[in-house]
């Protein structure tokens, strides 16, 4: 029996996969699918303090392996989170994560004081990272000085589990990463979307309503495998890897490249029971290498 | 109840730009509405990443069979139409809320412009097995290429033509039709082009008709977790995925 079990400080997940926030809504969009039970954790839909209605469709264009999105944080507020939707969620039998994302440090403060509070929720995703909202989200993501000001904010309000969601559209992500773990980061998760754009050559008008948008799927997987393994190098928090990992052996590359545990985002559109299989290719995977415990893979990279 | 099965090409039939599909199921198949779609997986193509979502033409629960009816468009149903006899698809399905089933005594009329005279099938079907009501079919296409298995639809109720050349009906738009002015209408459904199914609603409105139309906002997730294909509304931002692809006009903002 191969132990899948992997901790990060203060969490415990069952097994390195979890899902990515925005790809996997509630988890229960996905129940029909997926047996939640046999994830190591899902993150939910990126929250902040107030609704946000997001960005005027067209929100999406596909790509070759890869789309598109400047969705641009809808949500209801962590109020109607806290009140309408943990409720549904917070029995699940698998890590229940919420991403947090703001637009200023204090929005930031307040959405997470009030997730803190929340019995069942064992760790948040700051998002600092996104790149369809105007104001914020990626900017604090972008410097150290930003991000050490946001997470150290965050670290002083937030007592359980704090991953730290990093963007890629930087010049250096080990320095961010390194300033993440500076000011608290429990963890760090990379990488959020690659800031693209696509043009309708016939129209000559961008595709996307916000004429730029968030690159994910398959075709970023390269540049988030070099990422992790830059990152993890430079920090001793552990890492979190995603972006576009589609495949059990898309997963085992992470982990060898340095990552602790996985997120599955823009894959599961393509198979929404794909979280469950890379769990289940994971552990099948050790069998068949003879590994016993899958935290031996971790930076298992041989150079 | 959703599921994600593999299908099989048993039939199939051409047109210069359609195909129409009967795809058949070794499992059971769940409870299917009218005006619910498929996401079909499309192998093959540098621009096919994601899944197609196509509505659902007609369904055979006894076969475990669905039939779609698909127009080319881009690369992706260009490689749905060219799919062979024997050939494996998968589909997550069924997707969508589909359309509210009339009462008994609704004189109903199912509008539908080009490909999306597809759903209209299945939907009236479901409403003369479930409620008995004869039903009333508007199709309108540009020209009579466009008005493909017309007798299927004659099967399950009366059918009504336009097209833009006049090859076929009455020419002009579906909206310009005779009936409008001498059938007693008090439920239409409608699915096509969006200038089409906004002069439909304007009709509607005009006439106080009650009247749902089937949106085809592209899509990424198809179940409601990516927010991509939002369409405006009333309420705010909602799924054409989950909380459509049907509306009630009177929550669009139109």
């Amino acid at each position: 029996m191969v132990n899948t079990e992997i901790k990060l400080k203060g969490l415990t997940l069952k097994n390195p996969v979890m899902t990515a926030s925005g790809t996997f809504g509630y988890g229960e969009e996905y129940a029909d699918f997926v047996d939640l039970a046999e994830l190591g954790g899902i993150v939910v839909k990126g929250t902040t303090l107030h609704h946000r209605e997001g960005n005027p469709y067209p929100r999406m264009a596909e790509t070759p392996m890869g789309m598109l999105n400047c969705v641009g944080l809808q949500n209801k507020g962590v109020d109607y989170f806290i009140e309408t939707i943990y409720p549904r969620i917070k029995d699940f039998d698998t890590n229940v994560i919420v991403n947090v994302s703001g637009s200023n440090i204090d929005d930031y403060i307040a959405a997470v004081s009030k997730i803190d509070a929340l019995e069942n929720i064992p760790a948040i995703e700051l998002n600092v990272s996104c790149p369809n909202v105007k104001q914020g989200g990626m900017a604090f993501g972008v410097t150290c000085s930003g991000i050490e000001q946001v997470v150290r904010a965050v670290r002083d309000v937030y007592h359980k589990h704090l991953i730290v969601k990093l963007s890629p559209n930087v010049t250096n992500i080990a320095d961010i990463a390194m300033a993440a773990e500076s000011a608290g980061a429990d963890s760090v998760s990379l990488i959020n979307t690659l800031l693209g754009m696509a043009i309708d050559a016939e129209t000559r008008r961008p595709v996307l309503s916000m004429v730029t948008g968030g690159l994910s799927g398959a075709c970023v997987k390269p540049v988030a495998l070099r990422m992790v393994w830059q990152v993890a190098k430079a920090v001793k928090i552990p890492v979190i890897g995603l972006g576009g990992i589609s495949s059990a052996t898309d997963a085992i590359e992470f982990l060898l490249a340095g990552a602790s545990a996985i997120e599955i985002g823009t894959a599961n559109f393509i198979d929404p029971a794909i979280s469950a299989k890379v769990a289940k290719g994971i552990a099948e995977y050790c069998e068949r290498q003879g590994v016993k415990d899958v935290n031996e893979l971790i930076g298992g990279l041989r150079l | 109840m959703k599921k994600i099965s593999d299908f099989k090409v048993i039939e199939k039939q051409t047109w210069p730009r359609a195909a129409f599909l009967r795809l058949q199921c070794g499992e059971q198949l769940p409870e299917i509405l009218g005006g619910q779609f498929v996401q079909v997986r499309v192998d093959g193509g540098q621009h096919t990443y994601l899944r197609r979502p196509i509505s659902i033409h007609d369904v055979d629960c006894q076969n475990n069979t669905i039939d779609l009816l698909i127009q080319e468009k881009h690369e992706g149903t260009k490689i749905l139409c060219s799919l062979p006899v024997g050939a494996e698809v998968n589909l997550v399905f069924p997707l969508g809320n589909g359309f509210t089933m009339p009462e008994k005594n609704d004189e109903i009329l199912l509008v539908g412009g080009g490909i999306g005279i597809a759903p209209l099938l299945y939907f009236a079907k479901t409403i003369k097995a479930n409620r008995g009501n004869k039903v009333s079919f508007l199709l309108g296409g540009r020209s009579a290429d466009d008005l493909m298995l017309l007798e299927r639809f004659r099967e399950v109720g009366d059918v009504f033509l336009t097209t833009n050349d006049g090859s076929l009906g009455e020419q002009g738009f579906v909206t310009q039709h005779s009936l409008w002015n001498t059938k007693k209408i008090n439920k239409i459904y409608a699915c096509g082009p969006m200038p089409m199914m906004k002069a439909v609603a304007k009709v509607a409105k005009e006439k106080d008709i009650w009247c749902e139309v089937s949106l085809e906002n592209q899509m990424a997730c198809g179940i409601g977790a990516c927010l991509c294909c939002v369409e405006n509304t009333t309420e705010g931002n909602l799924c054409v995925c989950k909380e459509g692809p049907v509306f009630n006009i009177n929550r669009l903002l139109w």
